[in-house]
């Protein structure tokens, strides 16, 4: 956005921009330009880092209490009285002395905040649960004068979108919280200061005034105003903590301080399920080069504010329900913060910083938070990848995306939202679609429509396979009107939604952060994807015996053939092309529907820890998955039955097709040590060379553990002994001693593979 | 190869229990045009048997019955599954791009290939086509059936001398030790180069003038590249009593560390590349 001469104002910027290199970015909001004229990109290894300072150890010394009280009795304290907004809670501090990144989401570390205007219920059950009373004053407003987000979404539901909520074939939706998946670019209150993020919103307002009143325009209208309102708000939240915001940083101390407020005000503003911070290392590390070069910074100090930073993303909290942490557990709350990548010129944006935030994971341990995503390109410096792979090993925190794939959709300025989803900062957001049960729909082909746990018909009735055999031809066309009949509903549900989520939980802060005319993403999901192409192939290539109930619906599936049948996970191209071409499928099928503020379709594949709750409600499926068992997670092989090896395993993954599911592939890999006559460093090495193989191929996503089901096991048992182990679920890490016990049998029952 | 912890049906793991229950006899194989062969399974991400990242193809088939042998549901030629050259090759074609890229090969290992010579002959030669690094893993008891042209689609032999006193060997194997040292002898003179493979049993292999005699043997010969001492150990015991089969080293332990490093150092002495 060209925000013309208005912008232009050399004297208030001049000593803040010091020293940086002029360009577009001056006179536009354009942080990409910046970063590309000014990036000092990094090709050496790791040895100027330095180690956590006296002020990063004494404030963390002080959380230390509040992490090991939380283990044990969860919810440590929540502000139920208070809806949180940008101005709801007065300063809060952990150790003011020390801290030299401030701002907390409450008035307190970790007391949790209410978000009612996503849903009332919701709050009130997250407070139930975690034993709080839920405060009168607000159950009054949020009954009688103020509807919610919640409310908004059951008035425009259909009976049959209620069926498929109740029968578990979507889940997951948000419907009675924040939607999440939207990336401010938090960068901008940094380099442009509030007041100039006004006058270009003032501009875009202006540009619209002639424009005709229809429903688009008055809602824009009405948006731009309220962006403009939560700036201002934005610099009154930064003045309680001392700080005027309202012009652009003038060092690193500030840079981190204001990208880190403009954080803050969205947590503050939003409570949605993944709330990522964008792409941040690199931008910072302009400024840290700055003060660097200029003699008022050291490496020790530069690694100090990560560190500090960093603290602070790891005490985020929300308030949740017992049925969202089976899905989700482990507060996590995705603070995605994407390192690494190329730029369209063919420069790293690796740089020094990419180094630092990695770090932080060796002086504060390992952790969940931030999301710390490496865009993983083959043309990254040898060093960086070789660290990020060792970082990897030692503390199994780090995923991976492809940056050579995602490059040419996204450009070099996008971020991750949430787990695999990209978007371009500031220019682009989406709304979030959770996923449907894939292999529950293709149960309902086969019976017709019926549920296979429940018996209620839940689709339209159609014709249920009939005879004691399953015909691959038949199955498929049945598959194919009941994925007709599912794409249909979930569109319908997901325009309800967002259509809701704008006018009643609009993300007024994160939105003024983004350009006034964005592209839109809707981002529906499929889990089960490795059941669903394992089932078919079984259908295919077995002689699959159905089972049926006394009622007539078929509960169960014999293979009375000879053979095994091709199994998804083996790089076998009978079934890996079933699996390939359902993605397309039912993205097209998708697509047939207009979205919500003409929203562009997208899909996931992606589960996160949903596969064990989509599982447990699923009944017995064609590929002898049993009743009840977890799936695969995101696009994961069925445990166990990627037999050949991870390279195996790997180039199946990679053949799903990323044009058909733009909001990203997840792939969970668990090494475990084994037998090698190579040294740790050559593994390393044979690593680096794995990654390239895997991502040249067409991999999307990498989530790596190095562990073995040992130590698991005794965390199990001893969950004192490891407060920090941290495990890589589908699209995010978690501490595994915080998953619920039916989610730690799942990892631990899940493919180890050897040494990569 | 990797850790074997359970039995999973469908996995390559699976025991072919029953299939046949013949050993293959020497003389009634029928292995000359080698379109057709036997196989038991593969694996694709092995870092052990051989440079860079291996795929590992088992063969069924062996004549030997090692006592500690941990793929004994591999002996008979018919606990494979019967498949095309073409098959295997469109197999490994479906890899080879890949363990290229990853500076590995393909490793032929089993069983004993050299029972099915004609069958892993041209699965060699296709996978050499692909510009494939490769190798077989033998005993070097049927050495002899290797002619020169046979060899000439092998990048290196990873050879088990399992014991270097002819009795100790026909213990441990139940079969003569003189084709394997032949057949070493022969490699050398051909300067192909060899990984000699060793396996530590307590109280079966470890004996010191035992490998101090294998040292020997191997330290003048300039294509043996490495000697690998291969610890003992018990993740094929399962396989072994599922297979109804008796398991005389279910008692015997893992060689300790102190032993290992004993028998690797005896090697060293003797002017051997060891680990």
């Amino acid at each position: 956005m060209k925000a013309g001469a208005a912008l232009r104002k050399e004297g208030d910027a001049g000593d803040c921009w010091r020293g940086f290199r002029p360009g577009d970015w001056q006179t536009s909001i354009n942080v990409r330009d910046f970063i590309a004229r000014n990036v000092t990109s990094y090709a050496g290894g790791e040895d100027f880092l330095a180690g956590p300072s006296q002020r990063t150890k004494a404030v963390w010394a002080k959380l230390q209490p509040y992490f090991a009280d939380e283990r044990k009795k969860g919810v440590l304290a929540v502000d139920a009285k208070s809806p949180s907004t940008l101005l709801a809670h007065n300063a809060g501090y952990i150790d003011r002395d020390n801290e030299i990144v401030v701002g907390l989401q409450t008035d307190q570390p970790f007391k949790r905040a209410i978000f009612p205007f996503g849903g009332l219920r919701m709050v009130e059950a997250g407070l139930k649960a975690a034993g709080f009373e839920p405060d009168p004053a607000v159950h009054e407003t949020f009954t009688k004068y103020r509807r919610s987000h919640n409310d908004g979404v059951f008035d425009a539901y259909t009976p049959e979108i209620m069926n498929c909520r109740r029968s578990g074939i979507i889940t997951g939706l948000p419907d009675a919280y924040g939607r999440g998946r939207i990336i401010g670019d938090y960068r901008r209150v940094a380099l442009y200061g509030v007041d100039r993020l006004l006058e270009a919103k003032r501009e875009e307002r202006a540009q619209i005034n002639d424009m005709w009143p229809t429903d688009e325009i008055i809602r824009l209208r009405e948006e731009l105003s309220e962006q403009m309102r939560a700036l201002e708000d934005l610099a009154s939240m930064a003045k309680l903590y001392d700080h005027d915001i309202s012009k652009p940083a003038v060092n690193a101390q500030e840079a981190f301080q204001w990208t880190y407020f403009a954080y803050l005000g969205a947590i503050k503003e939003a409570n949605g399920a993944a709330m990522s911070i964008g792409r941040i290392s690199s931008f910072l590390d302009i400024y840290i080069e700055r003060d660097l070069k200029a003699g008022a910074l050291d490496e020790a100090r530069a690694q100090e504010l990560w560190d500090q930073l960093v603290q602070k993303l790891r005490i985020v909290r929300f308030l949740r329900t017992p049925d969202y942490d089976a899905l989700f557990s482990g507060d996590p709350y995705w603070a995605t913060e994407c390192v690494g990548g190329m730029d369209l010129d063919g420069r790293t944006l690796v740089t020094k910083s990419s180094y630092r935030m990695l770090h932080t994971l060796y002086n504060l341990g390992p952790a969940p938070e931030p999301n710390i995503t490496v865009l993983w390109s083959s043309h990254m410096p040898a060093p960086f990848k070789r660290y990020c792979v060792k970082v990897s090993r030692d503390t199994s925190s780090l995923q991976y995306e492809n940056d050579d794939l995602m490059r040419p959709f996204w450009g070099d300025d996008y971020g991750i939202a949430c787990c695999v989803s990209a978007m371009r900062l500031g220019k682009q957001m989406q709304f979030f679609g959770a996923r449907v049960n894939f292999a529950k729909a293709l149960l309902y082909a086969i019976n017709g429509g019926r549920d296979e746990v429940s018996g209620d018909q839940v689709a339209p009735r159609t014709m249920p396979v009939v005879g004691d055999f399953l015909d691959y031809d038949d199955v498929m066309a049945k598959f194919d009107t009941t994925m007709e009949w599912l794409a249909r509903t979930y569109v319908h549900a997901m325009n309800c939604i967002h259509y809701m989520h704008d006018k009643y939980f609009y993300e007024r802060l994160e939105m003024a952060l983004h350009d006034r005319d964005i592209l839109r993403t809707m981002a529906f999901g499929i889990a089960g994807l490795s059941v669903v192409a394992d089932s078919l192939s079984a259908i295919k290539y077995g002689k699959m015996r159905v089972t049926r109930d006394a009622t007539g619906l078929i509960v169960d599936y014999q293979n009375e053939g000879n053979q095994s049948t091709p199994q998804f996970g083996n790089n076998d191209d009978r079934v890996d092309q079933i699996a390939s071409s359902m993605v397309t499928s039912f993205m097209e099928k998708i697509r047939k529907h207009p979205t919500y503020r003409n929203a562009t379709h997208t899909q996931s594949v992606l589960t996160i820890t949903s596969n064990v709750v989509y599982g447990k409600a699923t009944g017995n499926t064609p590929d002898g998955r049993r009743k009840g068992e977890p799936f695969g997670p995101g696009a994961n092989p069925m445990h166990g039955r990627d037999s050949h090896g991870w390279l195996a395993s790997c180039l199946s993954v990679a053949k799903l097709p990323y044009k058909d599911s733009l909001d990203g592939i997840s792939y969970t890999v668990s090494v475990a040590p084994q037998k090698t006559h190579l040294s740790d460093s050559q593994l390393l090495d044979e690593a680096v060379k794995a990654f390239d193989v895997y991502f040249d191929r067409g991999g999307f996503h990498m989530n790596l553990n190095v562990i073995d089901k040992e130590t698991l096991e005794d965390a199990i048992r001893n969950p004192d002994k490891y407060p920090q182990l941290t495990i890589r679920v589908s699209g995010y890490a978690v501490n595994f001693v915080r998953l619920t016990p039916e989610q730690q049998r799942d990892v631990i029952s899940r493919t180890f593979h050897g040494q990569i | 190869m990797s850790t074997v912890k359970a039995l999973e049906p469908g996995s390559r793991h699976d025991l072919r229990v029953g299939i046949s229950p013949d050993a293959p006899d020497e003389n009634t194989i029928k292995d000359e045009v080698g379109s057709f062969g036997y196989c038991h399974s593969y694996e694709t991400s092995s870092r052990y048997d051989g440079p860079g990242l291996r795929l590992v193809l088992f063969v069924s088939g062996c004549l030997l019955r090692c006592t500690y042998c941990h793929n004994p549901d591999t002996w008979h030629l018919k606990d494979g599954t019967y498949v095309s050259v073409d098959h295997v090759l469109r197999r490994i074609g479906d890899f080879a791009p890949s363990i290229q890229a990853l500076g590995g090969g393909l490793t032929i290992s089993g069983g004993e290939p050299m029972v099915q010579l004609a069958f892993t002959r041209r699965i060699l030669a296709g996978a050499k086509s692909m510009g494939l690094h490769t190798a077989i893993q033998t005993s070097g008891f049927l050495g002899d059936r290797a002619d020169e042209s046979y060899l000439s689609e092998i990048d290196l032999v990873l050879l088990d001398i399992k014991s270097s006193d002819p009795e100790t060997y026909r213990r441990t194997t139940a079969r003569d030790l003189a084709p394997t040292l032949r057949f070493a002898e022969r490699l050398a003179s051909l300067s192909k180069p060899v990984w000699v493979r060793f396996t530590l049993v307590p109280g079966e292999t470890d004996d010191a003038a035992n490998v101090d005699g294998i040292a020997r043997f191997v330290a003048p010969m300039k294509n043996v590249q490495w000697v690998e001492v291969q610890p003992f150990h018990q993740m094929g015991s399962f396989k072994w009593k599922a297979l109804g089969l008796e398991y005389k080293l279910e008692n015997t332990q893992p060689p300790s560390r102190e032993l290992v490093n004993r028998v690797i150092e005896q090697f060293r002495a003797a002017g051997c590349q060891a680990r």
